[in-house]
């Protein structure tokens, strides 16, 4: 209980009395997570050891649907690939890792520019708050929104014929890996810049100016200050990209044309075909290599410092 | 340093270039389907604009297909705003017990912060399964006691203000218990101890001194209620039964619809957006403005 009262810090004198009463105050909340967070995950690990048929879910113990889910994975197909399974995880792992390394890059830069370059508070706050707004809007329409651009008579298919550089349109803009990419970056790249941003806005301003005086290069002084004290957020921020895209399927549907395959794909389809256990089974696996990669990650930060 | 005070520091140029592109990603995309909206009634989903006219929006006002977008509209907008109550009642609650001597509570935190990095697919599966689960107990025991006529009238316990709501607050409220972290770490008690040694009671201290210095802060939970509520889809989609919200009917139409009525729809929706967030900037700011008026 140390760090809540780091914390909090409050006025009030610790009591049994007040601590029950604390408790009253937090019991809706408490109660929201308990109902809707975790009985289900609670329910999803119970039932991914359950039996079902075409009709029902049968109350049981076996392991049957996490051997169906690897079933011929200990082999390579015939075309030397992996099984159905294996594929789509390392496909979907391939996907958050690209998009971690491109918003990283690119949020990192943005919240340096921010941080260091904008001088005005007024000025930072403005361009800020203009970064995260599209947070607020709609997922769905800033995916719909590539369309016109991206599309085999967009508008970047019709400007390239239209200078001459290609014949036939690029087919591979739309509905296909590229654009499953670029609306992820699109979408979570705020992810990253928010906390990374606050990470540097508590950055003493004089140790750069120490690095400088000690003869630091630039790149010296963003490699070996900046970065390390912008760790936190850095790891934030990877944390909810990694975990948004590794559980995805609305994006890579919308964007992938419905043609290209996620694990939180393959939950959906079996939940609405009502193969609760298959789909429980896939969720506990899933589940189990995000909080793996998240472990890793957390390791090194406590997040409750950095609000 | 005495050139990054005068000049630009070196660096800024190129900096600056990709910030004006990354804002240009970030808001052209939108910009070019509130345009490609208004699009003529020979238009098509692309450039060129074939003249300027609301026809799409008429469209969608009739219903896309077999979809009430009117319908699915108002449902959006009843679930958001229980989620913008419900989100800023249980955060400001909440924050006010974790100031306090909360055993356990480091438990909650990390429960929280759980609920906000865990995969939308999975809280939504466990919420379905969750009251399928339900429904099917509640029958057998219909069964059990011979209500046959219920039993026939029951159809699911999954809907919008039980399933739906629940798996909006698992989004909604990490967000609102962080917010209040980030207010109250830089909160300042001494004027809550003033006015308990001036006498005022633990309700009063909160109505009148607590509440009006948070006030912008609460106002801007309400708005991450309702925003992320209203365009939630990968923690509803399993987890709402036979209706749907508003951006899941959206999400089922990028499919079928091929005409700029999807991007009509796309224009009303953001116009939603920037309405809440327009109103929040405007009410924290009248809020902050009430504040100073008082302090200062």
């Amino acid at each position: 209980m140390s760090s809540t009262s780091t914390a909090t810090a409050g006025p009030v004198a610790d009591s049994p009395n007040r601590t029950l009463h604390a408790w009253w105050q937090a019991a809706p909340f408490t109660l929201v997570f308990v109902l809707f967070f975790l009985i289900p995950l609670g329910l999803i690990v119970m039932v991914s050891f359950w039996d079902f048929n075409e009709y029902e879910l049968l109350p049981a113990f076996t392991l049957r649907n996490y051997f169906a889910i690897f079933e011929g994975c200990s082999v390579l197909t015939e075309h030397g690939d992996f099984c159905v399974s294996l594929s789509t995880y390392l496909s979907t792992l391939k996907f958050s890792l690209l998009v971690w390394g491109i918003t990283l890059v690119l949020g990192f830069a943005v919240a340096y520019f921010l941080a260091f370059h904008v001088r005005s508070p007024g000025m930072q706050t403005a361009l800020f708050i203009l970064c995260t707004v599209p947070f607020w809007t709609s997922n769905v329409i800033r995916m719909i929104s590539w369309v016109p651009l991206l599309g085999r008579n967009g508008l970047v298919n019709q400007s390239l014929q239209g200078v001459g550089l290609i014949d036939e349109p690029i087919e591979w803009l739309l509905f296909s890996d590229f654009s499953v990419v670029l609306a992820f970056v699109h979408l979570y790249t705020m992810f990253m810049i928010v906390p990374i941003f606050n990470s540097m806005m508590r950055i003493d301003r004089s140790l750069l100016e120490a690095a400088s005086d000690a003869g630091a290069s630039g790149w010296q002084t963003l490699w070996n200050v900046i970065v390390p004290l912008s760790k936190t957020g850095i790891i934030i921020g990877s944390i909810f990209v990694i975990t948004i895209v590794m559980g995805d399927f609305v994006t890579i549907g919308v964007m992938g044309g419905q043609q290209i395959a996620s694990v939180g794909k393959i939950i959906q389809v079996q939940t609405s075909y009502l193969q609760f256990p298959l789909a429980a089974a896939n969720a506990v696996i899933l589940l189990s290599v995000v909080l793996m990669i998240i472990w890793g990650l957390t390791r090194l930060v406590d997040i409750r410092k950095e609000l | 340093m005495a050139h990054t005070t005068e000049s630009r520091a070196p660096g800024f140029w190129p900096l600056a270039t990709v910030f004006a592109l990354f804002v240009l990603f970030m808001y052209g995309p939108m910009f070019v389907i509130f345009v490609l909206s208004f699009q003529g009634p020979e238009g098509g989903l692309t450039f060129p604009l074939r003249g300027l006219s609301l026809h799409w929006f008429r469209q969608l006002a009739e219903g896309l297909g077999t979809v009430d977008i009117g319908a699915a509209f108002l449902r959006s907008l009843m679930l958001g705003s229980v989620v913008m109550l419900f989100t800023v009642l249980l955060s400001v609650l909440a924050g006010l017990a974790f100031r306090k001597n909360l055993s356990g509570g480091n438990a909650l935190f990390y429960v929280t912060v759980a609920s906000l990095i865990m995969p939308s697919i999975i809280v939504s599966l466990g919420i379905g399964l969750q009251f399928r689960l339900l429904d099917g107990g509640l029958k057998w025991l219909l069964e059990a006691v011979g209500a046959t006529t219920t039993l026939e009238e029951y159809g699911t316990a999954l809907g919008l203000f039980t399933s739906a709501l629940g798996a909006h607050l698992t989004w909604t409220l990490p967000f609102g218990l962080l917010i209040m972290f980030a207010v109250f770490n830089r909160f300042n008690p001494a004027y809550e101890e003033a006015a308990r040694d001036l006498g005022a009671t633990p309700w009063q201290t909160f109505r009148h001194v607590v509440l009006p210095l948070i006030g912008p802060s609460v106002v801007g939970i309400g708005m991450f209620g309702f925003t992320l509520s209203w365009d939630e889809i990968a923690r509803t989609s399993q987890a709402i039964g036979d209706v749907n919200t508003l951006p899941l009917e959206l999400q089922g139409l990028t499919s079928t619809v091929t005409t700029p009525a999807i991007y009509a729809l796309g224009t009303v929706t953001t116009v939603v957006s920037f309405a809440v967030i327009g109103i929040t900037v405007g009410l924290a700011m009248l809020l902050g403005r009430h504040k100073k008026g008082h302090t200062g």
